[in-house]
């Protein structure tokens, strides 16, 4: 079951930058790229849980302001040689350029 | 469209890394196909060594298997021979028959083993060292035969030798020469090394030469006779007396070729349609025997080839160390000497030490050592770098710990090291999985290793020991030098080509920069951007707009990111001086917004721990204080002591200097942290001699010290110059630090510029130029007019709001 939330419009997200929603399950770190898409992940490290949304994003990647992992927003998995996933979340834009978040459904830990 | 066709003849080390960084640069642009003699992939054949020592084996060192080639869409032709080059056609063929024709082609053929024009050198018995089937030969040759002979006493030879001794073979080694390695060692060294190898039970015939090889009743080799008349048992002959660049397919095909296949500074040959890499190249007159520069040669044939068309191969200097287990050995660059050479010597026969440092004009130009190499790696950077050398001369013999540079793991010696022990301490790798990183995974350099161990990738003072276990596994590091050093993966450019190319084309933006220098990727890393940004924003002040984005968080959100995730704020203190009211009001901050921690910091002032993010706007606003930028690459603190305001011996007022230069440069953006002191009498209380710019007063004026670390390596500040006013002070001072936040890269200290440029350059543009010391200061001033203090726009102004603004479901 989906549960689609209205967050902020996309031009609050600064482009390769992130915002941080407050949510029941902990804070989740809504990205957006250099090219307008946005992708939503727990604002939680898998390497000691820093705050992702603090990174500097590039491309489809941010780099943990704690000590440098590359994490990648399509699937929350770092990048070798380190291991671990961050999860994901399902988050769209619409028409209007309003950002939805499914907070209900975790995209599962995405394999490697 | 259809791909062109790319060639490579020779499937070596050479040609496949060539095709590796040819796939970074662009991977879709040619359909490839490779031909290789050997029956097998990609190896590492410097490793040959070890395996043959019994310490390895071949599966340890293979490179690049078949699925790599498979997975990059190579069309791999083992076992095959190009026997024929049509360039008309523009077609190569094998020796089964094969043809395949070729827009570009690649000819890394390597070389072959020199064998000696004498009789009985085709012997059944007699062979070169080259690759694995000779590897193979000698292995199987010490199952059943005793007595071996290896010619040559160079690096091949002796490696050759060992492995064969550990194999249980009787080994004896002939050399022409008086000493061993004469390419490498000057004569001490070589007898020690061979003392060494005496003791591991090699035997040597010094000052032979070989006249002939006898054949036994069998047909296979059974003697070595000599010019002398003298004739030693051989069941097994190595011949290790030189290499021959492999041209004879070039040519064949009329290609030009002398002593190598002759090749410009982008690696073409003759036929530009042609690429040449590797040891089968004459490059300005040389050919190289050592993977080093093969792997620069790679770099910059594969940059053409994706048709980038920047890198140029200007030459390499080179490093050696013989691998062989339980010998220290290391030599680079020139160490014979001779006129316009200054020679440093230290010898312990006894000890089995030896070294020798060979200087022209300053700077290191080769270096030899035997018995103790922990410092080889930090000669040869400084070779490499061309640093000047004149400040650490009196120290240069004994080593990297000698001069201050000390990191925290600097007193280990790394071969020493069992393999629990920890070598990066920022990330808990140990030697162990370094080792078993570089042997399996086939790193070769410094950047390898960081990238696939994270060892030496945060601080950065292990560096020196990183470096020191690639030399011992590979015989080498094979990092690149400095001054070719790209900035990050995204780009070959160096930061040098970056801040020229931004200046010289007056780009403003990060897209800009990267568009005119066709960075890989679309938006760059996380180490480009930031460096980029502040090449741009220190260029042209008021016109480049800074970008938060590129920016590390700490300097986006103006306070520091802690474990937790809150930020700490560290008002400025001008030159840690306070008030009651100040007090006051940090106190009553601390209590509405119930901040856990209060410290005082090792810079004269106040931190306040923990703080939420959503809340620094408001305690910027209360604290009413200007941002101390403790989170920034920027002024950071002035230290001061109570100076001749009341202490009993201050001849200076060491106080008000302090805080006149921290007001002025306050706010001053830097390629790092920049930190100064003023002390007020020679007792020197702001411990001056560890930073940026250090002042100490005496009873005539004003001493200034520059390019001085308190962090990661401790480093003792230079004297720079005496000055008589205050105003002196502010100007050199400013005039110096505008100096490094033009031409500094960035995260380079004070220190680590001044080690680049040397003292004298900067004297000359500061202190012998009186008209270039006042532009210096003037374009200070003008940089750090248009800056504002970024608290108060975000407490007061709602500048950049989303940042402190949490969204909610
Ligand atoms: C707060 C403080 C420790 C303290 O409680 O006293 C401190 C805290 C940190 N230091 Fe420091 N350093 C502090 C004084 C120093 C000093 C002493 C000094 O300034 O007199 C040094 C040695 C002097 C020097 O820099 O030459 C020092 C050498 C370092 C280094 C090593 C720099 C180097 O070039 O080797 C780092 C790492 C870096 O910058 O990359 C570092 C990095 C850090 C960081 C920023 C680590 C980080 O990236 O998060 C710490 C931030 C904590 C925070 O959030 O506040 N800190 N740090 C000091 C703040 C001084 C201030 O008022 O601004
Ligand atoms: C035992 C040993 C130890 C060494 N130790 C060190 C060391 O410690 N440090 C160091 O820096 N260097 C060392 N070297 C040297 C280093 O291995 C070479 O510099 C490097 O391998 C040369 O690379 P290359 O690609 O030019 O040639 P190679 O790696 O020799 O590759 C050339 C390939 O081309 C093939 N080939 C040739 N002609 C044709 C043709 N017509 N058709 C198809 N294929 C062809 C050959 O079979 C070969 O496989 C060592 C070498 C040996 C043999
Ligand atoms: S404050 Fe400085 S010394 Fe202390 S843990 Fe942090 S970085 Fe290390
Ligand atoms: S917490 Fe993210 S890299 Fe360590």
């Amino acid at each position: 079951m989906s549960e689609w939330k209205k967050i902020c419009t996309l031009d609050e997200i600064p482009s390769l930058g992130a915002r941080v929603v407050k949510s029941a399950q902990g804070d989740i770190a809504i990205f957006r790229t250099g090219n307008d898409e946005v992708f939503a992940l727990h604002d939680h490290c898998p390497h000691k849980g820093g705050p992702l949304s603090q990174g500097i994003v590039a491309g489809k990647t941010v780099t943990c302001p704690m000590h440098g992992w590359k994490i990648g927003l399509d699937s929350g998995a770092a990048e070798a040689p380190d291991e671990g996933h961050a999860s994901c979340l399902q988050v769209k834009v619409d028409e209007a350029g309003v950002v939805w978040l499914d907070i209900k459904q975790i995209v599962a830990v995405c394999a490697a | 469209m259809k791909k062109m066709n790319l060639v490579m003849v020779g499937n070596g080390m050479a040609g496949v890394r060539t095709l590796e960084e040819l796939l970074k640069l662009a991977p879709d642009l040619y359909d490839i196909t490779v031909f290789g003699a050997e029956p097998h992939a990609n190896y590492n054949r410097i490793l040959l060594s070890p395996v043959l020592a019994g310490e390895q084996t071949i599966q340890d060192i293979m490179l690049n298997d078949v699925d790599w080639y498979r997975d990059n869409g190579i069309t791999l032709h083992l076992n095959k021979k190009i026997t024929h080059i049509n360039r008309k056609q523009r077609v190569v063929t094998a020796d089964d028959g094969t043809a395949v024709e070729y827009d570009r082609l690649i000819l890394a053929t390597g070389s072959n083993p020199f064998i000696l024009p004498i009789p009985g050198n085709d012997l059944p018995g007699v062979i070169g060292y080259r690759d694995i089937a000779d590897t193979d030969a000698m292995i199987d040759a010490a199952k059943v035969y005793k007595h071996a002979v290896v010619i040559g006493g160079g690096l091949l030879g002796l490696e050759a030798a060992n492995g064969l001794k550990l194999r249980g073979m009787d080994v004896s080694v002939v050399h022409i020469n008086e000493w061993l390695m004469e390419r490498q060692l000057d004569k001490s060294s070589a007898k020690l090394l061979q003392k060494s190898l005496e003791d591991k039970g090699l035997k040597f015939l010094l000052k032979k030469n070989t006249a002939e090889l006898v054949s036994g009743e069998s047909g296979r080799v059974a003697a070595v006779k000599f010019k002398d008349g003298e004739t030693v048992p051989a069941d097994l002959v190595v011949m290790a007396v030189g290499i021959r660049p492999n041209t004879a397919l070039a040519e064949s095909a009329g290609i030009h070729c002398n002593r190598g296949i002759v090749v410009n500074d982008t690696m073409q040959t003759y036929d530009p349609r042609i690429y040449a890499v590797g040891e089968c190249v004459n490059h300005r007159g040389t050919a190289y025997g050592l993977v080093a520069p093969l792997f620069e040669m790679a770099k910059v044939a594969a940059n053409h080839l994706a048709e980038f068309g920047i890198g140029r191969y200007t030459g390499s200097v080179t490093s050696t160390k013989l691998k062989v287990t339980g010998i220290d050995l290391f030599s680079a660059g020139n160490f014979t000497g001779g006129e316009g050479y200054e020679e440093i010597l230290m010898s312990d026969p006894v000890g089995g030490v030896y070294k020798k440092l060979v200087i022209q004009d300053n700077k290191l130009a080769g270096a030899v050592m035997y018995g103790d190499t922990v410092d080889g790696a930090w000669y040869f950077q400084l070779l490499r770098e061309g640093r000047n050398i004149s400040d650490i001369r009196d120290h240069l013999m004994f080593g990297q710990s000698h001069v201050g540079d000390l990191g925290h793991t600097g007193h280990n010696r790394a071969a020493a090291m069992t393999d629990e022990m920890e070598i990066c301490g920022c990330n808990g790798v140990c030697k162990g999985s370094i080792v078993k990183a570089i042997k399996e995974k086939g790193l070769f350099t410094l950047e390898d290793v960081r990238k696939h161990t994270k060892a030496s990738s945060s601080c950065g003072s292990c560096t020196g020991l990183v470096e020191q276990l690639l030399a011992s596994v590979l015989g080498g590091d094979y990092s690149e030098a400095p001054k070719t050093k790209s900035i990050c993966g995204c780009t070959d450019h160096t930061h040098a080509e970056a801040r020229a190319v931004i200046r010289d084309n007056k780009l403003l933006s990060i897209p800009e920069v990267m568009d005119f220098m066709e960075w890989r990727t679309p938006n760059g890393c996380s180490t480009c951007r930031p460096a980029l940004n502040y090449y741009l924003i220190s260029t042209w002040p008021g016109e480049a707009a800074d970008d938060p984005q590129s920016r590390f968080i700490n300097e986006r959100a103006h306070a520091n990111i802690q474990k937790d995730g809150t930020y700490s704020v560290i008002p400025r203190m001008w030159g840690g001086q306070t008030n009651s009211s100040e007090l006051r009001r940090i106190a009553d901050v601390a209590d509405k917004y119930a901040i856990p921690t209060m410290k005082v910091t090792g810079g004269q002032r106040i931190d306040l721990l923990g703080v939420k993010k959503e809340d620094l706007p408001g305690v910027w606003a209360d604290l009413d204080m200007p941002s101390g930028h403790a989170y920034g690459k920027a002024l950071r603190t002035v230290k001061t002591c109570v100076g001749s305001e009341w202490c009993r011996f201050g001849t200076q007022d060491s106080t008000q200097l302090g805080v006149d230069l921290e007001k002025a440069l306050w706010k001053m953006w830097a390629p790092h942290k920049v930190k100064l002191a003023v002390s007020g009498c020679p007792r020197n209380c702001a411990e001056v001699a560890i930073k940026d710019v250090g002042i100490i007063g005496v009873d005539s004026g004003w001493e200034i010290y520059i390019a001085g670390n308190g962090g990661i390596k401790t480093e003792v500040a230079h004297f720079f110059v005496k000055v008589k006013t205050a105003e002196e002070v502010m100007e050199y001072t400013a005039a110096f630090l505008q100096l490094y936040r033009e031409e500094g890269f960035y995260l380079e200290r004070t220190v680590h510029y001044f080690n680049r440029v040397g003292m004298d350059y900067i004297k000359q543009r500061v202190l012998e130029d009186a008209a270039n010391r006042r532009e210096l200061h003037a374009r200070m001033i003008f940089a750090l007019q248009v800056e504002k203090d970024p608290w108060v726009e975000r407490a007061k102004e709602g500048v950049l709001k989303h940042e402190f603004e949490m969204l909610t479901v």
